[in-house]
């Protein structure tokens, strides 16, 4: 007994210290982040926000797209095929358009950053701190944050709400397309519905969520990076880590702000 | 005032003593070797020279800043006047070497892009390197590595230079190349030189004093002469490279007996 109680206090204080490494490092990195923003901070620095922008938004185009595609049509045909029986098919409109918009657009671009990015930057940051360039990066008086994860934040902050915004567009034409085959709904018609169905705050939210999204991918995986121990083997470990800590922890917070909006926004 | 101080250095990793009560001063413009074998604690040592860890107990003082107490912002001030190249040299992959050398000069400097291209252009022909800027650290020879790494060491034109196994992995020639780059630039730049290494002739060619560690313990601190007619039986075990006991033949003879009889029985 005393054993297992050892061993939930144990795991219980390195939850804590994991909460509580991630909520410093992301002060760190804000009180950091005005070296890396365009005009008025370090502009060594802003390059490298750009790159990790193409890194983390360009790149990541093509697959954001098409799994949003994949998932409208996936969206669309379940709902029709209830709704069908109804005679309410036209509501797969309001569905596909709602559900991305408020849902499916963030959370799927934050599932494939996660696995993309999230990954890479565990992968990169473990790898310096194995080749001791993360010591190198102090010694020369730069903070490894400052210098190698505000850059990384900064692109994840502008770039995921960017590829929601792509993946809510690709998801709703994909339901256009599903549609025009399905009941040959003009596809005119078709966008006038989805923008009579979508309201600001839907898109105001799915910002939202991408935002928190970012913040949750960028310092999770940047913190398995910073925190592997010994020679690359540990290096894999992080990467695991980061990619299932990040999705993991993207999901919970979307439930939770799912949650505070369906409670807090008058219907 | 030696530029570096240590008092009474105590480190452990773990309730595991590495280093136990160390003191040394290191003197304006000399070459330190800080001698020992794997595991002496001599890495270990380094990275409290260079603040990137606290100790147990004591104190590193650094330009007189107890660099063991100091506050992050006293600690990145001291730190501009260290110079340091690591041991797999630490270069970044995806900055090009020139680039490698300006960054600390870009960060720390308000100079011209134009003067900033220069300094890096001198600190690069200084090291051999003046044709190379533009290649990727991945594209260099481990020897080249080093010297890149001792080009970047000396971007902001340091007092403290410091040196982690500079010659390890390298072949003979290349690491005489290296010993004498060392020597050069001490004479050039009148820097502070700290080496960590377990290469005796590089040791014995750079060195002004030799501190030879082992087991986290200083054995013996010295001039080369000194280190050399030392009687201090661990100094002569590492001078004349004399196995432990357990590497001898009849240890290890013994070892295989027991071994073939727990096997028989």
């Amino acid at each position: 007994m005393a054993n297992v109680l050892e061993e939930v206090g144990k795991s219980t204080l390195d939850h804590l210290d994991y909460v509580g490494s991630v909520n410093i490092q992301w002060w760190t990195t804000l009180r950091a982040m005005g070296n890396a923003l365009p005009f008025v901070g370090n502009r060594y620095r802003w390059k490298e926000s750009v790159r990790q922008m193409l890194q983390i938004g360009v790149d990541a185009l093509p697959m954001v797209s098409l799994m949003a595609i994949c998932t409208g049509f996936i969206l669309a045909m379940q709902g029709a095929s209830e709704l069908r029986r109804f005679g309410a098919i036209n509501y797969v409109i309001d569905l596909v358009a709602v559900g991305f918009t408020r849902e499916l657009g963030p959370l799927l671009t934050a599932i494939a950053v996660s696995g993309r990015s999230g990954s890479a930057f565990a992968a990169e940051i473990g790898t310096m701190k194995v080749t001791e360039e993360l010591d190198s990066l102090r010694v020369m008086a730069l903070e490894p944050i400052e210098f190698v994860l505000a850059p990384k934040y900064l692109a994840a902050l502008i770039t995921v709400p960017c590829l929601s915004i792509v993946s809510n567009v690709c998801g709703i034409l994909a339901g256009g397309l599903f549609m025009f085959f399905s009941t040959h709904l003009s596809p005119m018609l078709y966008m006038h519905e989805v923008f009579e169905s979508i309201q600001l705050r839907d898109v105001i939210t799915g910002l939202i969520k991408s935002v928190a999204f970012a913040t949750i991918i960028a310092q999770v995986s940047c913190l398995e990076g910073f925190r592997v121990r010994g020679g690359p083997d540990s290096v894999g470990r992080s990467t695991t880590s980061a990619v299932v800590k990040s999705t993991f922890l993207v999901i919970v917070s979307d439930a939770v702000f799912t949650a505070i909006f369906y409670f807090t926004v008058k219907h | 005032m030696p530029i570096i101080s240590i008092r009474d250095l105590v480190v452990e990793y773990d309730g595991r003593r590495v280093l136990d009560g160390l003191s040394l001063d290191i003197e304006h413009g000399e070459t330190m070797v800080l001698l020992g074998g794997s595991g002496s604690g001599k890495s270990t040592l380094l990275r409290q020279i260079l603040g990137l860890e606290r100790p147990k107990a004591g104190s590193v003082f650094v330009k007189g800043v107890d660099i063991s107490r100091s506050s992050a912002a006293e600690l990145k001030k001291v730190r501009r006047s260290i110079g340091v190249a690591f041991q797999s040299a630490a270069l970044f992959n995806s900055l090009s070497v020139e680039d490698n050398v300006a960054l600390t000069l870009r960060e720390h400097t308000k100079l011209a892009p134009s003067i900033i291209e220069l300094m890096v252009w001198m600190k690069l022909a200084v090291v051999g390197l003046a044709e190379f800027g533009k290649l990727h650290p991945q594209e260099l020879s481990g020897g080249m590595k080093k010297r890149a790494a001792v080009a970047r060491a000396l971007a902001l034109s340091p007092e403290i230079l410091v040196l982690d196994e500079p010659s390890a992995g390298l072949d003979p020639i290349v690491a005489a190349d290296l010993d004498e780059l060392i020597v050069l630039l001490k004479e050039v730049f009148q820097v502070t030189v700290i080496v960590v290494t377990h290469e005796l002739p590089s040791a014995f060619r750079i060195a002004d004093r030799i501190a030879m560690l082992y087991k986290g313990s200083f054995r013996a601190v010295g001039t080369k002469d000194e280190i050399r007619g030392s009687q201090d039986p661990r100094v002569r075990q590492f001078l004349d490279r004399i196995p432990d006991e357990m590497a001898k033949a009849p240890a290890v003879a013994a070892y295989f007996g027991k071994y073939l009889q727990a096997q028989e029985a």
